[in-house]
C-alpha cells in the first residue's frame, strides 16, 4: 500500500505516505472490527489512504508549498483506479523494493527500510527482529530515507544491464532477509517467521514479474521453500534447537517442498548456476531423503565442493567438513576445519567452530579435545537454545576410566 | 433465549499499531465473530462514527460530543443472542480489545411480556 501510494505521490512523499497509510488501517479497523466488511477492503481502503493523503497535501498547498496539486489529480484522478490492480501493485511494490534495496545504502539500512515501507512493521517490530533498540532503527530510517532524497534516487524498476546488476544485490538481499528470519537464535519466533515469510513473498513478486523474473531468482525461492519446510521441527516445545539429525520429519511441511522442487526445477532453465542454486540443491536433497542416515551424503559432498568453488567462505567449508564427517571421515573432516583460513581467529570470534570440532572429537571418542572445545563453543554463544545443546553434548561424554 | 447488547469503549491503544499488527488485530475480531457466527450468538454488529452531539435539557440544549476522553467513546455495538446473562458476559470476555485498554458494557435487551389474555 505505501508502495502503490508512493507511486501516485512520489518518493518525495515517503513520510506523508506513511502516516496516511497507519491512520487508514485504523480507521479501517474501527469500522470493520464489528463485522461489517465493505465488498472491496482493498479498494476501500485505498480510497481511504488517497483521500487522506490529498487532504493534506491541499492543506499543504495552501501553506504554500508550491506543489500544484489540483493539477496532479486532474490528470491522475481518472485512471487512479488502474494502479490498484493486481499487476501494478505488484509493479509498485517492485519499484519500492529497488528503491529501498538500492547499492548505495548499507544493508542494515536496507532491511528497516523494506520491512518498513513495504511490509508495514513498526519501528519496535524491526527493532525486535533485527536484535536492536527503537532509536537505532529510527535513525536508520532517517538516515535512508535522507539520502533517497539527497541523491533523488528513481522510483523505478532499472532496465537492461543496470537491472541485471541490481537484482543481483536485491537477490542477495532477500537471502539476508531470510536468513535473519531463520537462523536469528534470539528473536523471538513469530517475527523470526514473519522474516521469512516476507522475503518469500517479495521473492515470489520477484519471479512472477516478467521482466525481473531469472532463474537465479527461482533458485533462490527454491531454497527458501526448502528452510522454511523445517521451520516447525527446528525447535522443541521448550524452545530449543532440534539438530537436523533428530529432527522429526513428519513435520517437514510436504506442501512446502513440493513448491520447493517446482521451483527448482523452474531454476534449471538457462545457462545460469548461482550460489542459490547449490544451496537450494543441497537444501533439495535434505528433504528427499527419508531420514539422516538416508542422506545422500556423496552428492551433498559434491555440491559443497561445487559451492566451495563458486562462493569460497568459512561456513562453506565448515558445512563441507561435516558432511566429510558423515561419510566416515572424521579425521579429514577435523583437518579441513583446521585447515580453514585463519581458523584461529573464528574460533575465538565464533561459538559454531568450537561446537562442531567438539562434536568430531566426541565421535573420534578423544574426550578431553571433545569438553574442551564444546565449552569454549558454551562460553561463546549467548542464546539459550544453543547453550542447552552443547550443555546436554557435554554432559554425555563418559567420564574418562581412570 | 435472551438479547443483549454489548457496547465497545476504548480499544484505542490499537493506535499506536503498525498496519502489520493491525491487520493481525483484526484477524482476531473475525476470528472472534466467526466463532460466535458459528454458533448462532452474533446477530449483527456495527461501528459508530466518532463525532456526536447530545441534545439535553428543556431547552434542547445541543452540545459536541458526550465524551470527555477517546477511553469513554463508543465505538461500536453488537446483538448478541445467549442462554444466561452469565453466558453473555463470558461472550464478552472474549473480546480481543480487552487488552487494549477496551471494555465491553454488557446489557440484556428486555424482553417486554404480552398483556395476557382473559
Amino acid at each position: 500500500m505505501v508502495a502503490v501510494l508512493t507511486r501516485i505521490f512520489g518518493l518525495h512523499h515517503l513520510d506523508l505516505v506513511e502516516d496516511v497509510v497507519q491512520e487508514s488501517f485504523l480507521k479501517a479497523l474501527q469500522t470493520w472490527k464489528y463485522g461489517q466488511l465493505p465488498d472491496n477492503p482493498q479498494g476501500w481502503l485505498m480510497q481511504v489512504a488517497r483521500n487522506k493523503a490529498i487532504d493534506i497535501l491541499r492543506k499543504r498547498e495552501k501553506e504554500g508549498s508550491g506543489i500544484d496539486i489540483e493539477k496532479k489529480f486532474e490528470s491522475e484522478a481518472t485512471d487512479i483506479g488502474e494502479f490498484f490492480h493486481t499487476d501494478e501493485i505488484s509493479d509498485s511494490q517492485l519499484r519500492m523494493i529497488f528503491t529501498c534495496v538500492h547499492p548505495t545504502l548499507k544493508p542494515e539500512d536496507q532491511i528497516a527500510l523494506v520491512l518498513k515501507t513495504i511490509s508495514g512493521f513498526s519501528v519496535q517490530e524491526i527493532a525486535k527482529a533485527l536484535l536492536t533498540n527503537d532509536s537505532a532503527i529510527q535513525k536508520r530510517l532517517y538516515r535512508a530515507k535522507e539520502f533517497i532524497r539527497s541523491e533523488r534516487i528513481a522510483f523505478e524498476i532499472p532496465a537492461g544491464h543496470a537491472l541485471t546488476d541490481r537484482l543481483e544485490v536485491v537477490h542477495t538481499f532477500l537471502y539476508l532477509l531470510f536468513n535473519e528470519g531463520y537462523n536469528s537464535a534470539k528473536a523471538d519466533e513469530l517475527i523470526r517467521k514473519d522474516l521469512c515469510a516476507e522475503a518469500m513473498r517479495l521473492c515470489k513478486i520477484l519471479i512472477e514479474h516478467r521482466i525481473c523474473s531469472s532463474p537465479t531468482g527461482y533458485a533462490l525461492l527454491s531454497m527458501m521453500c526448502f528452510h522454511a519446510a523445517r521451520f516447525e521441527s527446528r525447535l522443541d516445545h521448550n524452545n530449543s534447537i532440534v539438530l537436523l539429525q533428530q529432527q522429526d520429519r513428519r513435520k517437514w511441511n510436504e506442501e512446502l517442498i513440493n513448491i520447493g522442487y517446482r521451483y527448482l526445477n523452474h531454476s534449471a532453465a538457462g545457462e545460469e548456476i548461482s550460489v542459490y542454486h547449490i544451496e537450494s540443491a543441497i537444501a533439495a536433497e535434505h528433504c528427499m531423503a527419508k531420514s539422516f542416515s538416508d542422506t545422500n551424503w556423496e552428492r551433498v559432498l559434491q555440491l559443497y565442493d561445487l559451492l566451495l568453488k563458486l562462493k569460497p567462505s568459512p561456513t562453506v567449508e565448515l558445512n563441507r567438513a561435516v558432511v566429510l564427517a558423515e561419510l566416515g571421515h572424521v579425521q579429514s573432516a577435523i583437518d579441513a576445519v583446521l585447515a580453514i583460513k585463519n581458523i584461529e581467529v573464528l574460533l575465538k570470534g565464533h561459538y559454531i567452530y568450537s561446537a562442531v570440532l567438539g562434536d568430531l572429537y566426541k565421535r573420534l571418542s578423544d574426550q578431553v579435545k571433545a569438553t574442551e572445545f564444546l565449552e569454549k563453543a558454551f562460553g561463546l554463544t549467548t542464546s539459550k537454545a544453543e547453550k542447552d545443546l552443547l550443555l546436554q553434548k557435554i554432559r554425555s561424554i563418559k567420564p574418562q576410566d581412570n | 433465549m435472551k438479547d443483549f447488547m454489548f457496547i465497545f469503549r476504548g480499544g484505542s491503544d490499537a493506535q499506536n499499531y503498525s498496519p502489520e499488527q493491525m491487520q493481525k488485530h483484526m484477524q482476531k475480531w473475525f476470528a472472534w465473530i466467526d466463532k460466535l457466527k458459528a454458533k448462532g450468538q452474533y446477530v449483527d454488529g456495527k461501528p459508530l462514527t466518532p463525532a456526536g452531539k447530545t441534545v439535553k435539557g428543556s431547552n434542547a440544549l445541543v452540545t459536541d460530543g458526550p465524551f470527555a476522553e477517546s477511553k469513554e467513546i463508543v465505538g461500536g455495538f453488537f446483538l448478541i443472542q445467549a442462554d444466561s446473562f452469565e453466558e453473555a458476559v463470558e461472550i464478552a470476555k472474549g473480546c480481543p480489545d480487552l487488552p487494549l485498554n477496551g471494555s465491553v458494557e454488557v446489557r440484556e435487551v428486555m424482553q417486554i411480556p404480552a398483556p395476557v389474555e382473559s
